[in-house]
């Protein structure tokens, strides 16, 4: 049985709907272990052997947070940079996080006509997301495509549910992945799984 | 009686204050100042002070005691030790060289006896710890080697009167005479007198058992009940307690403070004990050199000007060879060597004592015995000219003056940046940070059980009263950065900001203010970085129940940082607004801070409601 690690990042997780709607619901199943960081943290004093600690305790790794200025909040860099530690995560000697699983479960104000070569925002979510992709590759890490949740200002409700439903099915999926002989299919966006 | 007193009293005071900022402006030195001045007042010139000017000499010698009761606090036993070659080979050479020397010429040339001679030789080898150590202070060269040299050779003839004194019976003519000498032992202890060396030994194991076990666990009860006035009264007691003894078993007072000096001086008392006693110290030598002063007997000096003159000449000018030829030997260059000739080569105080004990012990007959008592006032008289002379005249011609800097290194060593007083709920936990961070402060404190503690735990820790100049300057004060003021009762923080500029301009001062109303009274004595303890907790503390409530905690954090910002601006800001107004009613001016707190709170409130991360503001 996979264990689950999710770490919300929202500075402002009162005003949020899209993250709020989310988290409720990633807490309810009890494979998951969801940490407010936050709330948790608002002094950004991370506390780097608990983080570090419970990165080992999971299989899967989700960073939920929202899309700011084409990039994560700051606490996520925060976070990076201090419990992605050399000779722990990187480094000659640092495999501890080898092989194990991470998404970013991420949600956008834009959408994926605007985040698009052609469109307003000129490049794609997963182009934008590059530091990320190669941070988790020097930490030896299976990275799976993030899960976008568009157009999170002004989400209708019903949307948001489906992308819940759409989600968990995806989650359960990525569960089972494991004993399956069967290859991850070719996709951008977690999104497209199902 | 009380009249006479006050008399005394002003009389000497006067002369002091008035003669001593003269001779300071001249570059002579305090010592010559009050010499002069007590010359002045004495018997032959204005005549304020007649005969009693002996009995004042006699109560000021007492300046003498304190004196080295505080060399002696100064000076621990390791320290001690560590002198022990310097202190027995110059001032064992010093003495013995002297000695020798002036024995044939007293016997030979000045025609005293054989035993006087004998006597008189050790005698007058002693310098003056009172002039040299006051010159070295005034100075600043107690740091030189001149001035170090000088110390030991002043330690080992202090220490040298013990056996001096237990001696001199021997040399007695007939021994009934030593045994008028006023002993006053009690009855059942009477049998010591027979056997001086016996009593020496009783009475230097007393002083060991009394200031090592029991002084410390008295004091420290005194200091307990938390009044001032009374450990200074405890301190002074025990002085002049040892002193009474001392004299009472017909042992030097001055040596017997000397020694409990040096045992209190591992204590956590030492610089509570050397700040309280040292006032009273420097007033005291002041009478007592005024004192000194006043009974120069020119009638003696008048009747054979050639002999006293002839015989304080041969006297210093032995004293000066000798002490010019051991400190070559001992390696001090030119000018140096100059300096602690020229510092230690006047007879000393404990001439008198000594003097006392022969003329008692009838060693030598009346009139000589004023005679020498008046070479040697001359002689102490003379140094300080002397050694405004060597410092104008001589000195310059010969070699480089030695930098003192060198030895200032090794206090700035001893020293932390940071001094903070006060270790209670609030200085603690600064203490406690700075040393989490690698930051060592000199602390002040004034409760002994937490010193103690403190030095258990390797705390560099002062006992004492933190607003206290003499105590602030041994814990180093002149060569610290930062002093942090966490005292608990603000007047004393107030007081502290008022003082430290003054007399120490370099150092920044962080200062502990428990509201508002300190604040402002800080601010008015220009302290830039006031820390008001009720403040941040207050703020925080909030942010712990507002978050019970259930809201969220970042938010919270930047709203409390705010708030502590915008306080803080209030409080500049209200503080100009005061100042205009002028000053009301204390009750009255609280209120009327609250009031306009509370309207610059909605101004406050108005302009910070922030949507930073707030989706439902956006547009799209």
């Amino acid at each position: 049985m996979n264990k689950i690690l999710v770490l919300l990042f929202h500075p402002r997780l009162e005003s949020s709907k899209v993250n709020k709607f989310f988290s409720e619901n990633l807490s309810v199943r009890n494979d998951i272990y969801l940490r407010d960081m936050y709330e948790l943290y608002p002094d950004f004093n991370i506390d780097i052997p608990l983080e570090q600690k419970n990165l080992l305790e999971a299989d899967l790794v989700i960073m939920q947070h929202p899309f700011y200025w084409y990039s994560v909040p700051p606490l996520v860099k925060q976070w990076i940079d201090l419990v992605l530690q050399h000779g722990w995560a990187y480094g000659r000697e640092g495999d501890k996080l080898k092989g194990k699983k991470i998404l970013h479960l991420i949600s956008s104000g834009g959408t994926f006509e605007a985040y698009n070569n052609t469109g307003r925002n000129k490049y794609t979510y997963r182009e934008l997301l590059r530091p990320l992709e190669l941070t988790y590759r020097l930490c030896l890490m299976k990275q799976l495509p993030p899960y976008i949740i568009p157009g999170s200002n002004k989400i209708d409700p019903e949307v948001l549910k489906n992308h819940w439903v759409n989600f968990e099915k995806a989650l359960d999926w990525l569960k089972t992945s494991e004993n399956k002989t069967e290859t991850e299919p070719e996709i951008s966006y977690l999104n497209d799984l199902i | 009686m009380a009249s006479d007193l006050f008399q005394n009293a002003l009389i000497y005071l006067g002369t002091g204050i008035v003669c001593v900022p003269i001779s300071k402006k001249l570059g002579i030195g305090s010592v010559l100042g009050y010499l002069i001045g007590g010359i002045l007042v004495g018997p032959f010139v204005i005549g304020l002070i007649g005969t009693e000017g002996h009995d004042v000499m006699h109560t000021a010698e007492f300046g003498v005691v304190m004196m080295l009761f505080v060399i002696g606090l100064e000076l621990n036993p390791a320290q001690f030790w560590k002198m022990r070659t310097k202190i027995v080979g110059l001032g064992g050479l010093q003495m013995l060289l002297t000695a020798i020397l002036l024995f044939p010429i007293l016997f030979f040339v000045f025609s005293f006896s054989f035993y006087a001679s004998l006597a008189l030789a050790f005698t007058l080898a002693m310098s003056s710890t009172a002039i040299v150590l006051q010159t070295l202070k005034e100075k600043g060269i107690d740091k030189t080697h001149a001035g170090q040299n000088s110390f030991s050779v002043l330690l080992f003839q202090d220490i040298a009167v013990i056996p001096l004194l237990a001696l001199l019976p021997l040399l007695a003519l007939n021994t009934s005479a030593a045994a008028t000498a006023e002993h006053r032992l009690p009855e059942f202890l009477s049998f010591l007198e027979d056997y001086p060396s016996l009593m020496l030994l009783a009475a230097v194991v007393f002083i060991f058992f009394l200031s090592k076990y029991l002084l410390p666990v008295f004091l420290r009860i005194i200091a307990k009940v938390q009044m001032h006035e009374l450990f200074t009264a405890a301190a002074l007691f025990f002085v002049i307690g040892i002193a009474y003894l001392m004299e009472m078993a017909g042992i030097s007072a001055a040596l017997g403070a000397f020694m409990a000096g040096v045992l209190l001086a591992n204590s956590e008392f030492r610089h509570e004990l050397e700040a309280d006693i040292n006032p009273f110290k420097g007033l005291l030598l002041g009478v007592f050199f005024t004192a000194v002063g006043s009974t120069i007997n020119f009638d003696i000096i008048a009747l054979d000007p050639l002999r006293i003159t002839s015989l304080v000449l041969t006297l210093m000018l032995v004293k000066w060879l000798v002490l010019f030829f051991i400190g070559k030997k001992f390696g001090l260059v030119s000018d140096q060597n100059l300096l602690f000739a020229f510092l230690l080569c006047q007879v000393g105080e404990f001439a008198f004592v000594l003097l006392t004990a022969i003329g008692g012990l009838g060693i030598l007959p009346r009139e000589s015995l004023d005679l020498l008592m008046g070479a040697v006032t001359i002689s102490m008289m003379v140094s300080p000219l002397l050694l405004f002379l060597n410092e104008k005249l001589i000195a310059p011609r010969f070699g480089v003056k030695e930098e003192i800097a060198p030895g200032k290194f090794d206090t700035i060593d001893d020293h932390n940046k940071v001094i903070l007083i006060g270790f209670g709920h609030f200085g603690s936990t600064i203490g406690r940070f700075l040393r989490a961070n690698n930051t060592a402060a000199t602390i002040i404190d004034n409760d002994s059980d937490r010193v103690n503690l403190l030095r258990k735990m390797g705390f560099k820790v002062f006992y004492g009263d933190g607003t206290r100049l003499e105590l602030l300057e041994s814990a180093g004060a002149k060569d610290a950065r930062i002093l942090i003021s966490a005292l608990d009762n603000p007047y004393l923080n107030m007081q502290l900001a008022e003082l430290l500029p003054r007399h120490f301009p370099n150092l920044k001062l962080f200062v502990r203010a428990k509201n508002r109303n300190d604040a402002y009274e800080l601010m008015d004595l220009g302290v830039e970085n006031i820390h008001r303890e009720s403040l941040i907790d207050s703020v925080y503390m909030g942010v712990d129940v507002l978050s019970e409530l259930g809201l969220r905690k970042y938010t919270l954090y930047r709203k409390a940082q705010d708030f502590i910002k915008y306080d803080n601006e209030a409080l500049a800001k209200l503080y100009r607004h005061r100042k205009t107004t002028g000053y009301i009613g204390r009750l009255r001016e609280e209120i009327e801070i609250q009031e306009s707190l509370l309207q610059e709170d909605k101004v406050f409130l108005e302009k910070t409601e922030d949507n930073a991360w707030d989706s439902s503001v956006l547009g799209t």
